[in-house]
């Protein structure tokens, strides 16, 4: 998921920093303190939180390439405007992000640098193709969906700008969600082969969007930093719960039928999903999925290409800052 | 090779017409022109402003956290400041 970052190791060097300064910063965290910029850190929350905003920023820069695949196609001139302004504004979140990692001291450009690279990963779930217009309502309202669920939280994350930041990216969330569910829903309305285009799209994203929550917290020992610093909030799998329990009723609203024939309705009304596929997350991740080389070239070609757009700026700039000397000193 | 750095601004929005602009973030642009649309783009999609302003990051000059105690002690310690520190019998009434 976005939070993918907060399930990896981070090495503890507590013991090179001053102990003073450092129980000092754990207080303040305690009283749901606000850590801003220039504030004294541990270097091990710097670097834990430069990894996961310049992920969760790559995120959104990469998620505009499954869905920019259908603005040409997109079936009416009103969904193909809602499919521009959305794609829009997952750029827009991915410069918010860059924004608020800069804050901790990595240019943008380093970190857009790392992820050209490889050196630095994005959600897995956009590895995956968008075969049909179905796939578009389905990300919308899946994929969207579980991001609201891990970033409503992170409004409140320990980190000023991160949590700043998830504000405005939560209040646009929710019109992406609404349109992706809309979609479904005509769909699930019209003929047969529109409503079954749509259960093939449930089906295939089904466990892909499980997976973006990250690993089941009885496997990943990682988040205990995160929790105690309040970056993370809730485990993976209270999340993913949460998830499941939104989601299922949606599905039965629309006539769909969630892909997993194991899943039951426990005495407290959760709905218990079937164990999930972990080699599959595992092999996407390490660059397996049916889309990581496709996307990282698009990403890279996209760069490569508006290099001659970033110089030409910059020189014009230069430009017009000599005129103005010029002209300032006649 | 390396991507070449672009010049941070900071950027400010008048939401409506008799407020302050007020911070929203920030973003990269070589020149004050490219700024101001960016600024458009990217903080005013939903109608958010009448107004922007955007500012070279390297303009502002900013206090030091670590130095609050000290810089704002003077504020601390003048209690005589607050209209509560006086006293109005209540017959007098509001004031």
């Amino acid at each position: 998921m976005y939070t993918q970052a907060l399930n990896m190791a981070e090495t503890d060097d507590r013991g090179l920093e001053d102990a003073g300064k450092a129980a000092q910063f754990q207080a303040r965290i305690d009283a749901e303190e606000r850590i801003e910029p220039n504030d004294w850190m541990p270097a091990a929350y710097r670097r834990t939180l430069t990894r996961q905003i310049s992920q969760h920023a790559h995120s959104e820069i990469v998620g505009m390439l499954p869905e920019g695949n259908w603005i040409t196609r997109a079936p009416t001139l009103r969904r193909k405007a809602a499919l521009l302004a959305k794609v829009q504004d997952e750029c827009g979140h991915g410069l918010y992000l860059y924004a608020a990692a800069e804050t901790l001291g990595s240019s943008r450009e380093e970190l857009v640098d790392a992820m050209l690279a490889g050196k630095a990963k994005y959600s897995s779930i956009f590895n995956y193709p968008t075969l049909t217009w179905a796939d578009i309502g389905t990300i919308g309202w899946l994929v969207d969906g579980a991001a609201i669920m891990n970033q409503i939280p992170l409004c409140r994350c320990s980190y000023g700008p991160y949590a700043r930041a998830m504000i405005r990216v939560c209040k646009e969330e929710s019109f992406h969600q609404r349109q992706g569910y809309e979609i479904m829903l005509t769909l699930c309305r019209g003929s047969e082969e529109q409503k079954a285009m749509a259960q093939d799209a449930l089906n295939r994203w089904w466990w892909p969007v499980l997976m973006m929550f990250g690993p089941p917290d009885a496997t990943s020992q990682h988040s205990d930093t995160s929790t105690k610093w309040k970056i993370k909030r809730f485990s993976n799998d209270e999340l993913r719960q949460k998830f499941v329990d939104a989601t299922v009723p949606q599905a039965q609203y629309i006539g769909l039928t969630i892909p997993d024939p194991g899943m039951t309705q426990d005495a407290d009304g959760h709905w218990r999903y079937s164990e999930i596929d972990w080699t599959e997350f595992k092999q996407v991740l390490a660059g397996n999925g049916p889309c990581n080389r496709d996307r990282m070239a698009a990403r890279r070609k996209a760069h490569d290409e508006g290099a001659w757009v970033r110089e030409a700026a910059a020189a014009y700039a230069a430009k017009r800052a000599r005129r103005q000397t010029a002209q300032a000193a006649e | 090779m390396a991507t070449p750095n672009t010049p941070l601004w900071e950027v400010f929005i008048r939401s409506r017409n008799g407020l302050a602009h007020k911070h929203v973030g920030s973003l990269h642009a070589s020149d004050a022109t490219m700024a101001l649309q960016a600024a458009r783009d990217i903080y005013t999609r939903r109608g958010e402003g009448l107004s922007i302003w955007v500012v070279p990051s390297t303009a502002i000059t900013a206090s030091d956290p670590a130095e609050k105690g000290m810089m704002f002690e003077p504020a601390e310690s003048k209690i005589y400041r607050h209209p509560t520190f006086y006293e109005v019998p209540e017959e007098v009434g509001h004031m």
